[in-house]
């Protein structure tokens, strides 16, 4: 499995080398920082989905992502963020807007939720900047 | 000190009493919604259908479509239906049938013009078939399917990536619904709830451009998926029951069929 999970974060390292690949260098700093931290979760058994969503945190100001899960799962939602975001955090609202109970690890500029969902639905992920001024983050899943 | 012990009391209780942040419908609205992440892959929802029991995965191959499809749309949105059909081999773990369907994504993949990197993967799925690492199958799915997106984005055919999901939403829904009708589950029965997500590829289906939203195939797509998103619209925490899985299998079944229907020439 981190021979899988190293060949992944080689193969963004190589792939943001090649011409016309947007992603900035911050960018893929913070896509690292989350896999990495969604790596520790596939020692109990998850799958990291193969899909990721980077964008920019800016203080006072929630990043909302949309997802879609299926009751039955298991879900942990890992954020990375970089300098100079010094906290984050992560929380899960239901498709009316209320937050619902999750498990939490925050460690400075990476974070995560973990989530059992009851029901089938839209679900939404909240990135809040704690500590520190705007920067690149990128939420990456793993399920199982 | 009483003081303080009240006041802390009065904390204490605030705190437990304390409703649940919640976010408003306008908040909400703003949410970002992209497809690499607020589309599922069929790997999630078979996941999670297996949850109260395996089904009989094996029995929800069907046979082999035909390879000389012609019409981009057609080959984009059976793409995204071959890649379900991985997803199946890989539960069943039936290494003949992962090949098979690998080499037929590439096949398809060629008839688009976006194969270079994915001969590559297709050689990927049949070493880790023939080493039955299953785990590893499953990622290399996901990751051919984004391989497809990318390389159809290279290509500037922006439009139709939305159709390969579709195709793999539609036939990921068809295996799941099939199943449920096999042995129904309360608990399994629970992953056909997706409204919202329905009605997000529903809008990005929308957005494409209008030369290929007025394909006959494509309109009668976008068509099926509005009364589909009905029919997947159940109350929150309610399970479907056995005669609702069979109407979402029948809608389902009926655009797989035109899906997958005769090549066109055009």
């Amino acid at each position: 499995m981190k021979l899988r999970l190293s060949i992944l974060l080689l193969s963004i390292l190589l792939a943001c080398g090649s011409p016309g690949w947007a992603q900035s260098d911050r960018e893929v700093d913070a896509r690292k920082n989350a896999l990495e931290l969604a790596g520790a979760f596939t020692n109990d058994g998850f799958k990291m989905r193969d899909g990721h969503w980077c964008g920019l945190l800016r203080p006072h100001d929630m990043a909302l992502i949309a997802v879609n899960l299926y009751a039955g799962n298991q879900y942990w939602f890992s954020v990375g963020a970089v300098e100079p975001a010094k906290k984050i955090t992560v929380n899960l609202y239901d498709e009316g807007g209320k937050q619902v109970p999750a498990e939490k690890y925050d460690s400075g500029a990476k974070a995560a939720a973990g989530f059992s969902p009851t029901g089938s639905g839209q679900y939404f992920v909240a990135v809040d900047l704690l500590e520190g001024a705007e920067s690149n983050y990128c939420l990456v899943y793993s399920y199982k | 000190m009483r003081a303080v012990a009240i006041a802390t009391l009065i904390a204490c209780y605030c705190v437990i009493g304390a409703e649940p942040a919640r976010l408003s419908p306008d908040r909400l609205a703003r949410a970002i919604k992209a497809e690499e992440i607020s589309i599922p892959t069929p790997g999630e929802l078979f996941a999670a259908l297996e949850k109260p029991g395996k089904p009989n995965w094996s029995g929800q191959y069907r046979e082999p479509i035909p390879m000389t499809y012609r019409n981009r749309a057609q080959i984009a949105l059976n793409l995204g239906g071959l890649i379900a059909d991985g997803f199946v081999a890989v539960e069943a773990k039936d290494s003949q049938q992962v090949k098979n369907i690998g080499s037929d994504i590439i096949k398809l993949s060629k008839a688009l013009g976006v194969s270079e990197n994915l001969l590559r993967r297709g050689n990927s799925l049949n070493d880790f078939a023939e080493n039955d690492e299953w785990d590893a199958l499953q990622e290399e799915l996901e990751a051919t399917q984004n391989e497809v997106k990318s390389s159809m984005q290279t290509h500037s055919d922006q439009d139709l990536i939305i159709l390969v999901s579709v195709g793999g939403w539609l036939r990921g829904t068809q295996v799941v619904t099939s199943a449920i009708m096999e042995n129904y589950d309360e608990r399994a029965a629970k992953v056909l709830r997706q409204p919202a997500l329905v009605s997000f590829i529903h809008s990005k289906v929308n957005g494409i451009s209008p030369e290929l939203r007025d394909e006959p195939l494509v309109k009668h797509v976008d068509d099926q998926l509005v009364s589909i998103e009905k029919l997947v619209s159940f109350a929150p925490g309610k399970a479907p029951t056995p005669d609702e899985v069979r109407k979402v299998n029948e809608a389902v079944g009926r655009t797989i069929e035109s899906i997958q229907g005769k090549p066109d020439a055009r």
